[in-house]
């Protein structure tokens, strides 16, 4: 298989394996619980938000950390649409979860660790944003961003594993942390669309991260096109 | 380790002749503990209290911290350049900013004790986790303000970039000071003393390794 191919292939095996999630996800039998009922759905998109938000930045961080290595503003570029896409991924998944809880626990916001997590998590990142937008030269820009961006994630990754363990009880579903992969957590009814929905997720995110890369690299070259004519 | 407290040496004596900044920071941390005795007379139990005094120290540590690097003159880093490697330059930054916290929680401290009285039921446990607590807001926020320092309107972008990272440091310090305030409480808050110890160390491997970049230009 060449490289065309493959990269037609794979975007076609995400397509169906998301056509599969969202059709099985709506339509397929789940256990009826109480409180839950049919909500219990949005597992199968809200978990998928989260998994492919953390792929995303965890790449965006080989990425930071390859620049740092070689000074290449290529990867500066990519560090950038990493955290683009990963933003987006964080945002749904927050309203996903939200939409969720309003109408099993009541409220939109309960005040819980992986609640709180996520929502300093995304904090970071939208500094990360703020510094970025400060900065006019490219190659200083790149550099305090790839930076933060380590420091922030390793700091981060450290919080979101501890702080669900050591703060008690949660009301947020999921055993200590990982919510969704332990083996009590899931009926076996709906694992067989869980797992095709994370790897549609991830594959998906991932797509999408390859388009902004390549927007962000368009325009960049307008813009020296455009600094050349002058 | 030598050209560390050499630098530490500096920083405190550059400290000393410009009595201004240190004096701002202890008039800020007057005045908002005294602004929080006035809005807060009459409600004023041992939660808030707790609450309100690692929340000023976190914003004392933000505005001390925030020039570490900002009063360096271009002149004066390059010279600093050419004597001392990156890593003794933060770590000095680091140990000073630790020493001055410490100073002003103990001062933030004796402040709270006189206008909203003294909550502490266990000393011991309570220093404890006023060093940890000050060294891990000086060893994440030093590192912030190097890159903050290099920007144009540096508070709001060290503003930015700090809360998200010292927040986890914040509800641990908020939790476990809360036990402390009920009782003698050195056992029960051991873990989360080790956890806030781990933080620390982590944020000062990622300092060893990642201040080097921002240092060259």
């Amino acid at each position: 298989m060449n490289k065309k191919t493959f990269n037609c292939a794979w975007k076609i095996l995400t397509v169906l394996i998301m056509l599969y999630v969202i059709v099985g996800g709506m339509l397929f039998e789940v256990p009826v619980l109480p409180v839950i009922h049919q909500t219990i759905r949005n597992i199968y998109f809200h978990v998928g938000m989260w998994f492919s938000m953390i792929f995303i930045l965890f790449l965006g961080t080989i990425f930071s950390i390859m620049y740092l290595r070689t000074f290449n503003l290529r990867y500066d570029r990519m560090a950038n649409a990493t955290v683009k896409t990963g933003l987006v991924f964080g945002l749904l998944g927050i309203v996903t979860g939200m939409i969720w809880a309003q109408f099993t626990w009541g409220r939109f916001w309960v005040n819980d660790p992986k609640l709180n997590g996520a929502a300093v998590g995304i904090m970071a990142y939208m500094a990360y944003v703020v510094l970025r937008s400060s900065l006019e030269d490219k190659d200083k820009r790149a550099r305090l961003a790839a930076v933060y961006k380590v420091f922030a994630f390793v700091i981060m990754f450290v919080f979101i594993m501890i702080l669900p363990r050591i703060s008690g009880p949660s009301i947020h579903p999921g055993v200590d942390g990982n919510p969704a992969l332990a083996s009590g957590d899931l009926a076996p009814a709906m694992r067989k669309v869980f797992y095709p929905a994370i790897a549609g997720w991830i594959l998906f995110s991932y797509w999408i991260y390859t388009i902004v890369f390549r927007s962000d690299t368009i325009k960049e070259k307008i813009q020296q096109l455009n600094a050349e004519k002058q | 380790m030598h050209h560390t407290l050499a630098l530490i040496q500096k920083e405190l004596q550059l400290e000393w002749r410009q009595k201004h900044a240190l004096g701002g920071i202890m008039l800020y941390l007057v005045s908002t503990v005294f602004i929080c005795y006035l809005a807060f007379s009459g409600i004023m139990n041992p939660q808030t209290w707790n609450a309100l005094f690692w929340i000023i120290m976190a914003f004392a540590s933000i505005n001390l911290v925030l020039k570490s690097f900002n009063d360096e003159s271009t002149g004066r880093k390059m010279y600093l350049y050419t004597l001392a490697s990156p890593v003794s330059v933060i770590f000095s930054k680091i140990l000073l900013n630790t020493l001055v916290m410490f100073a002003l929680g103990i001062i933030g401290y004796l402040l709270f004790s006189l206008f909203m009285g003294n909550m502490i039921k266990d000393p011991l446990a309570w220093w404890l986790l006023l060093l940890v607590g000050v060294s891990g807001f000086s060893s994440i926020l030093t590192m912030v303000s190097a890159i903050a320092g290099q920007t144009k309107n540096n508070f709001t972008i060290m503003a930015v970039l700090g809360f998200p990272l010292i927040l986890p440091l914040i509800l641990l310090l908020i939790r476990s000071s809360a036990a402390v305030i009920n009782g003698p409480a050195l056992k029960a808050i051991l873990p989360d003393l080790l956890v806030i110890v781990l933080l620390n160390l982590i944020a000062l491997l990622l300092s060893y390794l990642l201040f080097p970049y921002l240092w060259k230009e």
